[in-house]
């Protein structure tokens, strides 16, 4: 295998996992709590560009950056996604679910059109480039530079996925499934649904500021136009086709789902002319829903499915049933 | 009134109920539903260690008194006492810290959950239920953990569904459900325990079982509040019954006397009968 697809495929895997990043924090909200968030792309914003500005160098007129450690920024972008899912959070929480999509959707929309017009702090659509790449030292070996980006990826994808499972198997993630299932039911056994909620909503807006900002380093440049609703679309489609309810699930979406986008880029590239090109690119964004749809009908569970989550320090043999049927939402 | 003449049982008067403090106070209680007053001004109390029954034809307001005094309602009107506080204008998920717990009409297992992880979710105060206790002091959570599994088991012995422990509790039947509810809510150890029609729809040998875990635990000094609409089981379980109609306090006596009033008669059939 030539030097250039090995790079390639590392490539491909790490951009994969940034988007495995954002599905286990809609997971938290979704598929352990219920929470119906539709503005994945404005939490993911958020930390991309708090990170970008925490780590970029100076620059003229506009604020920052402020040249800090690549690990303070992701942190930062993380910490700041999961303070605004907080403040949103506090004043939507208690809508009913459709109401909460709306709220989200539309948060999403100003944070994207912040991007876009707060210039003195985001760039406007020039967006912030010269982000500060992980093994920027190693980029003139193309196989080095890509296998450690990969291995970064793989570790703080394994840490979320380890520290995940250890919350959802919890009494903890066992209040959120809980209040899924029945809030009242919840309630009268005192479980503050409001409380658990905003936990599992914040927790879950800051892991996707980390993806936003892991997002950001890895390719080095952002612009508001990477936070449009197509990319929440695109981790809630990553997280249907996974299995919701299911951490592995999750993953396993991200990169099948970024594999069918990837993989039919290449295709309208060589099938259609340049001058349809553009034109085409919108039969990605079908073949999406026609993947959505299949799963839905052929496996409506995903493809992983939710496993009965039990306590981990029950004996394993109640944990490994997995459920037959989707849930009823 | 139903079935009253096969209510010869006799209402066993617990010596408790008689002088036991009070422990649930409801004072003038009145919730609006638009323009209806579903409860209008309604006053009881329950007394630590009594076992009290709640009557009254359909529509009389009776789960809609719960719910106020479960927290699940804001009343318009009036205030709710539980051990002499004020918790009118406290949430459901408030209730049983003060050592109220409830089930419902309707029961409402945790579906896709195990019966032993419904019934572990009653517990209070887990140190597994804050986030970063589970990576900073997993030992205590695990220990707790093991220590709530044994409790569950226990209750789920108690209740005789331990052979469905691993089952999702949607697989189980109607009457199954409540015994569900009844030992999720002992899990968290009330003090008085508030059963909404614990007998709907349950098979004559489930309900055996039923009233018979009932009187078990007022027995062992729970304070029970109970709505029926199956006069045998509030004549053989209650020592006192109130009586609701049109979302006021009819009347109250032994379940013996409240079916021979005639203003309950008149109440459940109407005055045309």
């Amino acid at each position: 295998m030539s030097v250039e697809l090995i790079a390639y495929g590392c490539f491909f895997l790490t951009v994969a996992l940034t988007y495995a990043i954002m599905c286990l924090g809609l997971n938290l909200q979704w598929g352990q709590t219920g929470l119906f968030n539709v503005g994945i792309a404005g939490f993911v914003a958020i930390g991309a560009y708090v990170s970008a500005l925490l780590t970029t160098p100076d620059t003229a007129g506009r604020l920052g950056g402020f040249g800090l450690p690549m690990a303070v920024g992701w942190l930062g972008g993380a910490l700041a996604a999961a303070l605004v899912s907080y403040l949103v959070g506090r004043l939507t929480i208690r809508l009913r679910a459709d109401y909460l999509a709306i709220a989200t959707f539309g948060i999403a929309a100003a944070v994207q059109l912040c991007a876009l017009n707060l210039e003195p702090v985001t760039g406007g659509p020039f967006g912030i480039g010269f982000i500060p790449r992980p093994f920027a030292a190693e980029a003139g070996n193309p196989l080095l530079f890509s296998l450690l980006n990969l291995a970064l990826l793989v570790i703080v994808v394994l840490l979320l996925y380890l520290g995940l499972e250890r919350l959802v198997r919890s009494p903890w993630g066992r209040v959120l499934r809980a209040i899924r299932e029945d809030e009242t039911a919840a309630l009268a056994l005192g479980k503050s649904a409001t409380r658990f909620r905003l936990q599992a909503f914040a927790i879950g807006g800051g892991i996707m500021g980390l993806a936003g900002a892991a997002q950001a380093h890895f390719i080095g440049f952002i612009a508001p136009e990477n936070y449009l609703p197509m990319l929440t679309f695109q981790v809630w489609a990553m997280l249907i086709v996974g299995g919701s309810g299911n951490n592995r699930g999750a993953i396993l979406g991200a990169v099948l789902v970024w594999g069918i986008w990837a993989v039919s880029a290449a295709l309208i590239a060589a099938v259609f002319d340049p001058a349809q090109q553009a034109r085409a690119a919108s039969l990605q964004i079908a073949i999406i829903g026609v993947a959505i749809c299949a799963v839905l009908l052929l496996r409506p569970q995903g493809i992983l499915g939710e496993i009965r989550t039990i306590s981990r320090h029950l004996p394993s043999r109640a944990g490994k049933a997995q459920t037959a049927e989707s849930r009823p939402e | 009134m139903p079935d009253v003449d096969q209510n010869q049982a006799q209402a066993s008067l617990t010596p408790a109920a008689a002088e036991g403090a009070v422990l649930v106070e409801a004072k003038d209680l009145a919730i609006q539903f638009g323009g209806l007053r579903a409860v209008d001004g309604m006053s009881l109390s329950l007394h630590r260690g009594e076992m009290l029954g709640l009557i009254g034809p359909n529509g009389a307001g009776k789960t809609t008194l719960f719910n106020l005094i479960a927290g699940n309602l804001r009343p318009t009107e009036g205030r709710i006492l539980i051990g002499g506080r004020d918790v009118s204008a406290e949430g459901a998920d408030q209730r049983i810290a003060c050592g109220v717990g409830r089930t419902f009409q309707i029961p409402r297992p945790f579906s896709e959950m195990t019966v032993l992880e419904n019934v572990l979710t009653g517990r209070q105060d887990q140190a597994g239920e804050r986030i970063w206790m589970n990576f900073l002091q997993g030992a205590r959570v695990a220990r707790e953990e093991r220590q709530a599994v044994g409790k569950a088991r226990a209750l789920l012995d108690f209740v005789t569904l331990s052979h469905l422990e691993n089952e999702p509790a949607r697989v189980l039947s109607g009457g199954q459900r409540k015994l569900l509810e009844l030992a999720r809510i002992l899990m968290a150890e009330p003090t008085a325990i508030l059963l909404d029609e614990p007998a709907a729809g349950v098979n004559p040998t489930l309900l055996e079982v039923i009233i018979e875990r009932i009187r078990r635990l007022n027995a062992d000094g729970k304070s029970i509040f109970l709505i029926e609409h199956n006069m045998e089981m509030v004549a053989r379980l209650c020592s006192r019954v109130v009586v609701m109609a049109a979302g006021r306090h009819l009347t109250e006596g032994t379940p013996r006397d409240v079916a021979r009033d005639p203003a309950v008669i008149e109440a459940y059939l109407g005055t045309a009968a």
